[in-house]
């Protein structure tokens, strides 16, 4: 029982990494890794919204959304995945903004060291497509909280990194046109060939 | 008339969404393994980022400003549910290839950054076309992508042989590196270096520059004693 879980946690860190296997969020991902601080913020944000939203997600789709869920309402042939895309949408939104105003009355601390980016979190692909991810793994209520944490802890791992690497290179000397984001694209790209590295891991 | 071309053109090259905003860089790069996934993909986002700019900017004028990202996210969201189930409808295969991609247009930030950036300020007619123009710009390097890898990996285009493969008696040996994921980081990294070439007020400036210390580099040494002498 623990082995499924620690198993679906490694394989959501390593093997299908948000950001460098599948490559979801990238936009947020390449725009805030100039400074490691800035990124690890973002990457405990990014672990905090996708273990809380995975989750509520499984659950709405488990008891109101997917084939025959709704039996337990006497409507045993209505069929709802379709509005999977927006109902997910919009639970993303509201946790977010509800974790916001949660820690800027109670852990006003990380409230101030997030910033911006839980705002910005709503429109992070990665978020909705653990979400995505989720459903078409088809994962129970409790593997769905270990993937949306193993999810998290791969993209914050993922950033941290990117961000090491940037912190660096900017003392490079490179051609002009490279400069800034090709440079990152390319690094990010090596990267992604390392995380590869990782796909034949069996547990 | 000029305008309207300005603002269809505009994000093609000059202000490319994902070569130079950094936007909508995910799917750009999950999707591009083959030309025929990567076309679909352009169509749907052409067709949401400029429906969606479309609408926005028919209701921008009655939407309270605090909740509008909730207003745009709900008409974007409805649009890409349309898309999504018409793929499923008439292309079943290759919904299955874009998996989750489709449903990501959602979160794609060229589409809400430009229901933020233009659909919030101007007329609805304006908007499409910059919507479409929008889709363009993501497109062409889409397609760069999706041509190269495919060509590259496989030696076909679009499941049309171009280079005779070695197991059909030809001599090209098809180079699997293409179809790999990470390649397309790198491919985008060297288009946008093949762009900033062309454009270039597009190039970032550095933080830090090398300090010319060394004597040999100095780009005007001054006159030596020596060299007085000689002249």
């Amino acid at each position: 029982m623990i082995e499924n879980y620690l198993n679906i946690f490694i394989n959501a860190i390593f093997i299908e990494n948000l950001a460098l296997s599948v490559f979801l969020g990238m936009c947020t991902f390449i725009a805030i890794s100039k400074k490691i601080e800035a990124a690890i913020g973002l990457g405990i944000a990014v672990i905090v919204v996708l273990a809380i939203t995975v989750p509520i997600n499984n659950l709405i789709y488990n008891y109101i959304l997917r084939d025959g869920a709704l039996a337990w309402a006497g409507l045993s042939d209505v069929d709802l995945s379709f509005v999977g895309l927006i109902s997910y949408i919009g639970v993303i939104a509201a946790c977010v903004q509800i974790l916001e105003m949660f820690l800027d009355k109670y852990v006003p601390v990380l409230y101030n060291a997030l910033g911006i980016f839980l705002p910005l979190i709503t429109v992070n692909c990665a978020i909705l497509g653990a979400s995505l991810f989720m459903v078409e793994k088809d994962l129970y209520f409790g593997e769905s909280i270990a993937y949306g944490l193993g999810a998290g802890v791969g993209w914050a791992l993922a950033i941290t990194i990117l961000a090491g690497i940037r912190e660096k290179l900017k003392y490079s000397d490179m051609p002009e046109g490279l400069q800034g984001l090709g440079s990152t694209f390319i690094i990010v790209g090596l990267m992604s060939f390392g995380f590869m590295s990782f796909g034949g891991i069996i547990l | 008339m000029s305008n309207y071309s300005e603002i269809l053109f505009r994000p093609v090259f000059k202000e490319n969404p994902i070569a130079l905003q950094m936007l909508g860089i995910c799917s750009a790069l999950a999707v591009t393994s083959k030309l025929y996934p990567t076309l679909i993909m352009c169509v749907a986002l052409t067709v949401t980022v400029s429906l969606s700019n479309f609408f926005i900017s028919m209701i921008r004028n009655i939407t309270p400003s605090n909740i509008r990202i909730i207003v745009q996210m709900t008409i974007i969201s409805s649009l890409v549910i349309l898309v999504d189930q018409a793929l499923k409808a008439y292309d079943y295969e290759t919904s299955k290839t874009l998996s989750v991609f489709v449903g990501l247009i959602i979160t794609n930030c060229i589409v809400m950054g430009r229901a933020e950036a233009f659909a919030m300020q101007n007329p609805p007619g304006v908007s499409f076309l910059d919507g479409f123009g929008n889709g363009l710009g993501y497109s062409v390097i889409l397609i760069i992508l999706g041509t190269i890898r495919e060509l590259f990996g496989t030696g076909t285009i679009l499941e049309y042989e171009i280079f005779p493969l070695v197991q059909n008696g030809g001599w090209y040996v098809p180079n699997n590196f293409f179809l790999l994921p990470p390649v397309s980081f790198i491919l985008i990294g060297l288009i946008i270096w093949a762009l900033r070439a062309w454009q270039k007020d597009q190039i970032e400036e550095p933080e830090f520059r090398m300090s010319h210390n060394s004597p040999e580099i100095v780009p005007n040494p001054p006159p030596t004693p020596s060299s007085k002498v000689a002249s």
